[in-house]
């Protein structure tokens, strides 16, 4: 049996990272599990941010995110790039498990696990992934360079992508399953005003069709039942985002939508010695820095959950220190 | 570096020409699932270095041989055999399905 550590955190956006910073200065000796390829979190798939406090000439979101890893390390935090398969977080002694089925111990977690970007849930859509079918217009828009494509999503986010993408592309056709756009109005009147945007309203995407490459989508019109073939030869899916919390599902509160619960302004979630931080609890601000800002609440909040399991007077807590199992 | 570099100018030699498995890794500066996947191909180049060459190109800096492969995300990575292309494999991806993805060519 290993020994139990003060506090494991898994994920590494800018909540995991800031957790492990402020977590190892306190010299819990955090371990961090990364993920196998995702270390770094949403941000590895942007290139200039130009809005995160402190970079008056922006920074690419990998190197900042770099920089965030180095300075968590360079304080104690063990940084593992490999994924959780299993977690068991009640009781006083938590279990998490790695890809390669060892079990790690902890008084204490954190949870930043972010959130991942919503699919289609259409079998040619996964087989296109990486072919013609994106969720990122920043980072793949390069691609498609003087080719028609199509955005499914009717938000501030497909407006922006679509927006985005006629830079590249000869058009973009904008497909929502609605007859009006939820994007804010400023968003919509640039993207009604821009010749290269066509709107198909009240449809959803049933097949994205091509062999090895993205051809063309067939939709089903919502209104009248038809259905059409639209050819395209890039298709950005840019409908909303979902937690990666369904490892927790049965453990820990979450929303209706999946999202993880926590007694704000803090980051306890029901399980005691249990924190989560980041975009797998906050689907509103969304914003590196507001992850950034509830990672460090919740390393403080571990320090002071594991300060009062020595001494209950340190918070006035109930908590009582348990027997190792 | 267990990896090599090749260009649009070395492909044919260093790629379709070799004896080796060559498995060549599509990548660019910006790209930060590239960055992720980065130290797996060190890994892996070092530890099959008997059957297998990484070669890593730049997307940035050649332009011409990932746009006549018709690749359209990186990181893609593709893998060659006496000059055909025998497999082609799209995204990051961790260090043990990678594996899985290039076991027939490294048994």
């Amino acid at each position: 049996m290993s020994d139990v550590r003060n506090v494991i955190i898994i994920g590494s956006g800018p909540a995991g990272y800031t957790a492990a910073l402020y977590a190892a200065r306190a010299r819990l000796a955090p371990l961090v599990f990364t993920g196998a390829v995702t270390a770094g979190g949403a941000l590895m798939n942007t290139t200039d941010v130009e809005n995160f406090p402190g970079f008056p000439d922006g920074i690419l979101g990998p190197d900042l995110m770099d920089n965030v890893r180095k300075q968590a390390e360079r304080f104690g935090a063990e940084l593992v790039d490999d994924d959780v398969t299993a977690v068991e977080l009640t009781g006083p002694t938590k279990t998490v498990t790695d890809s390669s089925g060892t079990a790690h111990r902890a008084k204490a977690v954190i949870i930043a696990t972010g959130s991942r970007y919503r699919e289609l849930g259409l079998a040619s859509e996964k087989r296109l992934a990486g072919h013609g079918v994106s969720w990122c217009a920043t980072c793949d828009g390069f691609f498609f360079r003087d080719q028609d494509i199509a955005v499914v999503g009717g938000g501030d986010s497909a407006i922006e992508e679509a927006t985005f993408l006629t830079r590249f592309a000869t058009s973009v056709t904008v497909i929502h399953r609605r007859d009006h756009l939820r994007a804010s109005k400023i968003m919509q009147e640039r993207a009604f005003a821009n010749p290269k945007i066509r709107f198909l309203w009240n449809s959803d995407v049933i097949e994205v069709l091509g062999e090895r490459q993205v051809s063309g989508i067939r939709l089903h019109n919502r209104a009248t039942g038809e259905e059409s073939s639209v050819d395209v030869t890039g298709l950005f899916i840019a409908i909303g985002h979902e937690p990666r919390s369904e490892l927790f599902a049965d453990q820990i509160n979450r929303d209706a939508a999946g999202y993880l619960l926590v007694e704000a302004p803090s980051t306890r979630t029901n399980l005691p010695g249990v924190f989560a931080s980041g975009d797998v609890v906050d689907h509103i601000y969304r914003q590196a820095v507001t992850a950034a800002g509830t990672g460090c609440a919740a390393a403080l909040d571990t320090e002071r959950y594991l300060a009062a399991l020595t001494d209950p007077a340190v918070t006035g807590s109930a908590v009582r220190a348990q027997s190792d199992l | 570096m267990a990896t090599t570099t090749v260009t649009d100018d070395t492909f044919a030699t260093e790629v379709l020409a070799s004896d080796k498995t060559v498995l060549v890794d599509f990548w660019a500066e910006r790209c930060g699932p590239c960055r992720q996947l980065a130290p797996i191909l060190e890994e892996i180049a070092s530890e099959h270095a008997d059957k297998l060459t990484v070669a890593k190109m730049n997307i940035t800096d050649n332009p011409t041989t990932f746009t006549s492969l018709g690749i359209v995300y990186i990181p893609t990575m593709a893998l060659y055999q006496d000059g055909n292309l025998k497999k082609t494999i799209v995204g990051a991806k961790p260090k043990r399905l990678l594996l899985k993805d290039l076991e027939e060519f490294l048994g």
